[in-house]
Formats: C-alpha cells, structure tokens, sequence
C-alpha cells in the first residue's frame, strides 16, 4: 500500500465521516417541516443544535484534504462543477444562518421562512451532493489538460439524479432515526411513523439504484469479479442494510442507528472500490482521467500531511466523543437552546 | 467583462465580507476567556451576566462566519482553479491542517460554550471558552500562513508534473515560517484583538450613555479597554515590522505604499494622492527622508522606486497608497483614543465624559476598516502576482468557467450577502437593544452547578 492509497482511503474516511454526522442533521432538516407546532419544531432542531456545526467541519476538512492531497481532483471537480458548487455553496450558506437565526424572532411568520429555508436546504444539499457522486459513477467529459468539457445541464442526467434522490432517502432514514432517539412522547411516536416510510423510501431508491448501476455502469463492478473476496463487504452492506429495521422492529434505536451508520460507511466503500484507481474518469477519454497517482501531491506532501492527519484525528475523535456524551439523552430545552 | 476580473471582485467581495466576522470572534473570544476567568475567579454574578451576554452576541457572529467562511474554501477550486494546480501541493496541506486542528477544536467546544452553561461544570465550561478562543486564534494561523506563502514563498521547488508546473514541498518548516508568517500573523490576531475590544467598548459605552445596565456597562468596558491598550500598541510595532519586512521581501509593494517611484531616499506620507503618469504625489503632506530611517535607520539611505521594475510588474499605487495610509491613520487613532480612556478612566472622568462617551460608541467601525484596508493593501499591493513572482493573477484563474458563470454567482451572493448582512445588523441591534439577562436572585446558576459538581 502507497501512501496515494492510503490518502484515497483516508478522503473517503473523512467524507463517511461527512456523511454520517452530518447525514443524519441533513435528515433531521429534511423532515423538519413535518413537525407542526413551535415546541417540535425546536426540539427537532435543538436535536443537532449543538452538533451540527462540527458535523460540517467534516466537509470543511475533507474539501481541505481534497485540495492537499489530490489537487488536480478539487481544481477539476471544484471548476468543472461550477455552477452547482455555488448552488450548493448558497444552501449551506442559507442552511447555517437559518439555524441560527429561527429562534432570534419570535414572530410566527420569521420562524416559518426559516424553517422553509433550513428544510429546503437540508434537501437540496443533500441532492447536490449525490449527483456530484452520480456524476463521478458516469464519468465526465476531461480535455487533455485535464480541465472539465462538459456543461452543466450535462451534469443533471437521469442516472445521476437518482443517485441524488438515493441520497435524500439515505439522509432521511438516518436522520429520523437519530431524531427518535433524541425525542420522546408524542413527537417521539410520530417519527417513529416516518421511520417506516422512510425505510421503505430508501429501499425503493437503493434497489433501483443498484440495479441501474449494475446495467448501465458494469465497470463499477469490475473489481469485484476481480477479487470475489470483495463480495464480502457487498454482503455486510446488504446486512447492515436489512438489520435496520429489524432493530426498529425490536425498539432498539440506538443499534438501528449504529446500523445505518455502518451503512452509508459501506455504501461509500463500494464507491470507492468502484471507481478506483480513477478519482474522475474521463469519458469518453479514458486517457485523461484523474488517478490517484497522477492527480496527487507529491510524496513529501503526502507523508506530512499524513502526520498532520495521524496527530490530529485522535484529538477528533475525542472532540466527537466528548460534544456528544455531554448531549446524550433526549432535548430539553433551556434558555441557551435555538 | 471577462473570467479573470469577474473572479476577482467575487473573491475580493466574498473574503471581506468573510472578514468581518473572524476578527471580532477572535477578539471577543479572548475577552470572553478574560470575563469567565473573573467570574470564575471572583463569583461574582456580574460576571456571569456579562459573559452569557457577550457568549450570545458571540455565536451570532460565528454563526456568520462559518457560513461565508465555507465559501472560501471552496472558492480556490471553483475560481482559481490553475492557481490550485500550482499551489496544491504546498498551500493545500495549511488549509487541511485549518481543518484538523483548529475548526474541530472550535466546532467542538463552541457546542458547550454556547448550550453547556447547565449542562457541565464551570470549570469544564471554562476549559471550553479557553479551547474556543485559542481554536480561533489557530485558524488564523494556518490560513495566514498559507497568505503569507503566497506573498513571500519559501520551502519549495518548481516541479513539472504531467506537463504542468506547480510548487512542491522542499521544506515543511520553511513553508511555514515563510519570511512574512510571524510579522503578519501578529498583526493580523492583533488586529482581530482590536475588533472585539472595540466591540465590547462601544456597546457598554452606549449603554452607559442610556444609563441602562450601567454596572454592567462599566465592567464591560474596563475589560475591553485593557484589551485595547494592549492591541493598538502592539499594532503599531506588528505593523512597523511588516514594513521592514516588505522593504526586503516585496520592495514594490512598499514602494507602492508610499507612491514612491525613483530610489533615492524616501519621505513618509501623512497623506496625498498619487498621479501614477507624472510619478508624483499631489497634495501631499511628508516628513522628509523619514521611511529610509523607519526602514534602515538612517535619513539618506534610498529606498528602492518603482521604476526599477517594469511597467507589467508594478501593483496599482493610489490605491494601494491609499488604504494603507487611512489604516496607518487609524491605527495611531485607535491609540490615541484608548491612551485617552484610559487616562479619564485613571482620573475617574470616564464614564461621566458624554463626548468621548459618544466617539466611542462609534470607534467600533475602526478597526473593522483597518482590517479590511489592511488585507487590500497587502493584497492589492501584491498584484499583479497571485504567487510573488511565481504566477501571476490572470494565468491563475478557472479555464473551464465561462464569465456568464461568474457573473451570475457573483450576482447571488451580492444578493445573499446584502440580506444576510440586513439580517446580522438587525439581529444584533435587537440583542445589545435587549440587553443582558440578570438571573437575580442568589441561587446563581454558578452555586448550582457548583453543587452538582461537588455531589458527582
Ligand atoms: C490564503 C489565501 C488568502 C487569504 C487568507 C486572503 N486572501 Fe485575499 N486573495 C487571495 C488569497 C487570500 C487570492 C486567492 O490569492 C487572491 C485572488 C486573486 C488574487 O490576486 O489573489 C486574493 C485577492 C484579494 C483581493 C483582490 C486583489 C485584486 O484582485 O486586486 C482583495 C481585496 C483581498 N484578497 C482581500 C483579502 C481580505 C480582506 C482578506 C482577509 C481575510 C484576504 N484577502 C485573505
Ligand atoms: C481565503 C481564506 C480563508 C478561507 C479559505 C477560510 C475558510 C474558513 C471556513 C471554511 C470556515 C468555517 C469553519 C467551520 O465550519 O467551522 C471559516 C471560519 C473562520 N475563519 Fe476563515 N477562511 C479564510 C480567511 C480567514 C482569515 C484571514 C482568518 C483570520 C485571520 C479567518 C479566521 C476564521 C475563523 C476564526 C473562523 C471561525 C468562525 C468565526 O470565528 O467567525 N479566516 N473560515
Ligand atoms: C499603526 C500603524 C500600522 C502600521 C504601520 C501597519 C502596517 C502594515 C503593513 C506594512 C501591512 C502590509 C503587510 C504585508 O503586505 O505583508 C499591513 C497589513 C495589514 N494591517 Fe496594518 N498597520 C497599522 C495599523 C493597523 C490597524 C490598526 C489594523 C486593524 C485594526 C491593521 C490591520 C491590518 C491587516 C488586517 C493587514 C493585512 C494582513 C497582513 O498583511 O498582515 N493595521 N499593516
């Protein structure tokens, strides 16, 4: 294993990491409209009140790890994908102020517009970042200077969208999940109802989605003829995925969250393994694609920052630990709460 | 208008408007560790009030800074892409070492600042502010160090790679204590010092001119003058540092600085106006032969004139001249008036004094133009160089993003950033209108949780 590998894998650690912390506030935002009254409203969104912020460092730091360790990839991506990045740069923007924002009014009008804008962002983000992921499958259109080709409306086809609606539903089980386990009594038995929906939502979309990539994509599956062995983690997937609402069934919230967590850590590792060696395959060039060897930092780079990474992700880890021991347990609202 | 320029004002309108909010959440973050140190310290209610009032006006305005600070990041790979390319491999491990080390430090502890005061024990809460505060500092200084890199580069080589040419790693130490990093990082954190003090004084002034919470008021504003002292003092000698500094590192900025065109010895401006074709400054008022003693410490000594670089090399004067002549003016404004508080505050004057009372109310929009005239000075005056004499602006930007593209975000996020802004003032008008919270009886909080502490 070179150290370019281990950086692909590392990026793909940060960005699980992405996805599993702040998957979970992007569902709790994409379902906050369905919660009524100003009292759920707030503790749904109190829920991620104190985490989501550090949820979104997540990003930060893979975009920064991006940038260092394959910075032809983020020059690329970041450019070629220009418009939507600024889409998705304008709903984040709208997703932090919103949250902050909602509770310093409290006329009903102030905090509708807010929670329009905080779910609606929730959603769009969401999308947003499972048609980059969709696009990343179906390969783009790179000239021989390896800048971007294509056009934006080339970037929304069919297959890619479905990817991104995949992403929605992944998002909105896992998110309500976590909000089952931060709420109680009534607000607690009606998200229990959207679980189910939300299971079944996601499974629809899953299955479609494989199946699509399966048929259309056969190279995202080449590794795994390869190396039967892979098939293994195909399997876990599959597991995780169905031990999700066997846990619900049973009333154990926290093993279903632990469950799809391990899910959308796995759906990503099928990615990866997917594509790789490419980071962007170049279609229909082949030959300009983005490898993890030709788009990479040098080898210097690469080992200081994987001793910056080796130094600082344990003090991460921690920090996560400790924010979300110190929150454990339902949301009670005090004065400091949103 | 083209890619180039598009891009530009996008990023010079994105990152000034980013820099609004860092500087007064560093400043207010040490503040904030100085206020819940006495509070711990003393007891004190007071304390306590004020810090939970400053801990909300504080996450309001990290709250603004995160979300443009996002954009940012983003913003070298969408509009800078070939700048990217060539910087990555140096510029790109500062920005992941931002991440790593100092936004989860941050994110992670402001979780507790903000919502923890019931929920953990004073002196982990304390810990808390400490970790915030510092984290903040820490994101100042890799992001600096990446700036300073790029204004005086250091630690690599030129490496061609795939048949494009980029910098790479020769030096990680070098890299980072690049000729500029140290001189500008202080200025830069002390400059953010300057924000939150002046913040802190110009509410409590303002209230105890409505002779409203005046206690509160009062304390407020001895704490933020402490600060103030300290940071306008130091800003001077940070800034006299920088000087001599670019004197070697980018002579033409400082020729720039000071409308300076042929090498002889150079008289500093107290003020002028450049005409950059007759080579002269108009109107101008100078103490003769004094930036070659500032500089070398000797009259006569010649400073280096524009003309010794050619046309294409040289930044736009006026405007560089400019912005660093209204900073440098601020700077000795800010000291002037924190000497003069202090002074009337020795004497006990101070909060009788309606006048001075009233300058300050408004003194809190100084510093916030120094530090955005600071960052246009040192930015514009490095141009036409995106990397001093390595790559130059207008081979850096994006090649796949056409103007319409840019012309159409940068259109938005004028928008969005003119309603955000609406938004933020009206916010924070609403609060400092409210005012702090007295938890008034004896049972504080601190004796509460205190007890919850000593029973675990
Ligand atoms: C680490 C990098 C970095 C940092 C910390 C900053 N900048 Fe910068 N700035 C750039 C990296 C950069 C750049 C990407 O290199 C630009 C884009 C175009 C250029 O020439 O340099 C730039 C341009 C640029 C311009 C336009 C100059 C021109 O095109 O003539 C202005 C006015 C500023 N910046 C202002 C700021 C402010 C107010 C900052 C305070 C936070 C700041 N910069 C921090
Ligand atoms: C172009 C350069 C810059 C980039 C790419 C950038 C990037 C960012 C990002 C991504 C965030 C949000 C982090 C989060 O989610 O918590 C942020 C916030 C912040 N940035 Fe910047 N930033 C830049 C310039 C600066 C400068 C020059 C300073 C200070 C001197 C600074 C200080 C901070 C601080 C203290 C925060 C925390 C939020 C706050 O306190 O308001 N940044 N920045
Ligand atoms: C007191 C007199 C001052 C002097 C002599 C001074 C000097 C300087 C110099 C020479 C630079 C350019 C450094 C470079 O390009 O490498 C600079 C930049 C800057 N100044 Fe000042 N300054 C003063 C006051 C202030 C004040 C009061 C503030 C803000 C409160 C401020 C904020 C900044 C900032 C933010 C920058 C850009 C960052 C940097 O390059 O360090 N300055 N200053």
């Amino acid at each position: 294993m070179d150290l370019n590998i281990i950086w692909f894998g590392l990026i793909g650690v940060l960005l699980a990491g992405y996805a599993i912390l702040d998957g979970f506030d992007l569902g709790v935002g994409a379902l906050h409209l369905l919660t009524k009254t100003d009292s759920e409203r707030r503790i749904a969104l109190n829920s991620i009140g104190p985490v989501w912020d550090g949820n979104e460092v997540w990003l930060v730091t893979g975009g920064g790890a991006l940038f260092a360790a394959f910075p032809d990839v983020y020059a690329t991506v970041f450019s070629g994908f220009y418009t939507a990045f600024m889409l998705l740069l304008f709903v984040l923007i709208f997703r932090a102020v919103a949250i902050e924002f909602r509770s310093k009014q409290e006329s009903a009008r102030w905090r509708r517009a807010w929670d329009t804008a905080f779910s609606v962002s929730s959603i769009v983000i969401a999308l947003l970042m499972g048609v980059a992921l969709g696009n990343i499958i179906v390969g783009i259109p790179l000239n021989s200077s390896k800048e971007f080709a294509g056009s934006f409306l080339s970037l929304l086809n069919p297959y890619s969208i479905l990817v991104g609606i995949t992403t929605v539903a992944l998002f909105m089980m896992h998110g309500s999940i976590y909000l089952a386990l931060k709420t109680e009594g009534d607000l607690q038995a009606k998200v229990r109802s959207w679980i189910n929906n939300t299971i079944i939502f996601f499974a629809i979309c899953f299955v479609t989605t494989t199946m699509t990539t399966l048929v259309y994509y056969p190279s995202m599956a080449a590794h795994f003829k390869e190396y039967p062995a892979l098939f293994l983690i195909a399997i876990l997937t599959m597991l995780a995925i169905a031990n999700i609402p066997r846990e619900i069934h049973k009333g154990r919230e926290f093993r279903a969250f632990l469950s799809s967590s391990s899910s959308i850590a796995l759906l990503l590792l099928l990615f990866a393994i997917g594509i790789f060696p490419n980071i962007v395959a170049s279609v229909p060039n082949p030959e300009n694609s983005l490898t993890v060897y030709n788009a990479a930092s040098s080898q210097k780079t690469l080992m200081i920052m994987l001793i910056v990474a080796i130094i600082g992700m344990p003090f991460v880890v921690a920090y996560t630990y400790i924010i979300h021991k110190v929150y454990k347990g339902k949301v009670k609202l005090d004065e400091t709460s949103y | 208008m083209d890619t180039e320029l598009l891009s530009r004002i996008q990023f010079a309108f994105t990152i000034a408007f980013h820099y609004i909010y860092p500087p007064l959440s560093i400043g207010l973050g040490v503040l904030l560790v100085i206020m819940e140190g006495m509070y711990i310290k003393t007891g004190q209610k007071i304390y306590e009030n004020i810090t939970r009032f400053w801990i909300k006006i504080f996450s309001l305005i990290f709250a603004m800074g995160v979300a443009t600070g996002i954009v940012m990041e983003f913003e070298f790979g969408t509009n800078w892409a070939t700048y990217s390319r060539f910087v990555g491999d140096v510029f790109g491990s500062a920005l992941a070492a931002e991440g790593v080390f100092a936004f989860f430090l941050e994110s992670g502890f402001l979780a507790i600042l903000v919502f923890g005061w019931k929920k953990v024990s004073p002196k982990m809460h304390f810990f808390s502010t400490i970790m915030v505060s510092f984290g903040s500092m820490l994101s100042a200084v890799w992001i600096v160090v990446a700036n300073s890199w790029q204004q005086t580069p250091a630690g690599y080589h030129l490496q061609n790679n795939n048949g494009i040419l980029r910098a790479e790693i020769t030096d990680f130490w070098a890299m980072v204590f690049n000729p500029s990093s140290i001189d500008r990082l202080l200025h830069t954190l002390s400059g953010a010092w300057l924000a939150g003090a002046f913040l802190v004084i110009s509410v409590s002034a303002y209230y105890i001119l409505k002779n409203k919470h005046i206690d509160f008021g009062k304390k407020s504003l001895k704490i933020g003058l402490a600060l103030a002292v300290f940071a306008s003092l130091f800003q001077l000698f940070t800034g006299h540092q920088s000087a001599s500094g670019i004197s070697v590192t980018q002579p033409a900025k400082l020729a720039a600085f000071e409308g300076h065109f042929d090498t002889k010895p150079a008289p500093l401006y107290l003020f002028g106006w450049v005409n950059e074709n007759e080579q002269k400054v108009n109107f101008g008022v100078a103490i003769p032969g004094m930036l070659s003693y500032l500089v070398y410490g000797d009259m006569q000594k010649p400073i280096t004139g524009l003309n010794e670089f050619k046309p294409e090399d040289r930044p736009p004067v006026n405007i560089v001249f400019q912005s660093y002549h209204m900073m440098v003016a601020i700077g000795f404004l800010l000291i002037a008036l924190s000497l003069v508080s202090l002074i009337l505050l020795k004497n006990e004057r101070l909060f009788r004094t309606g006048f001075m009372l009233k300058i300050l109310v408004f003194s809190v929009l100084l510093p916030q133009a120094a530090n955005q005239l600071g960052w246009i000075s040192a930015e514009v005056g490095r141009q036409p160089w995106i990397v001093y004499n390595l790559l130059r602006t207008k081979d850096a930007f994006s090649k796949s993003v056409t103007s319409g593209e840019v012309l159409f975000s940068l259109i938005l996020f004028t928008l969005i950033y003119a309603l955000l802004f609406v938004l933020f003032l009206f916010l924070l008008d609403r609060k400092i209108k409210h005012g702090p919270e007295y938890t008034g009886d004896d049972n504080s909080v601190y004796s509460e949780q205190k007890s919850i502490f000593e029973k675990q």
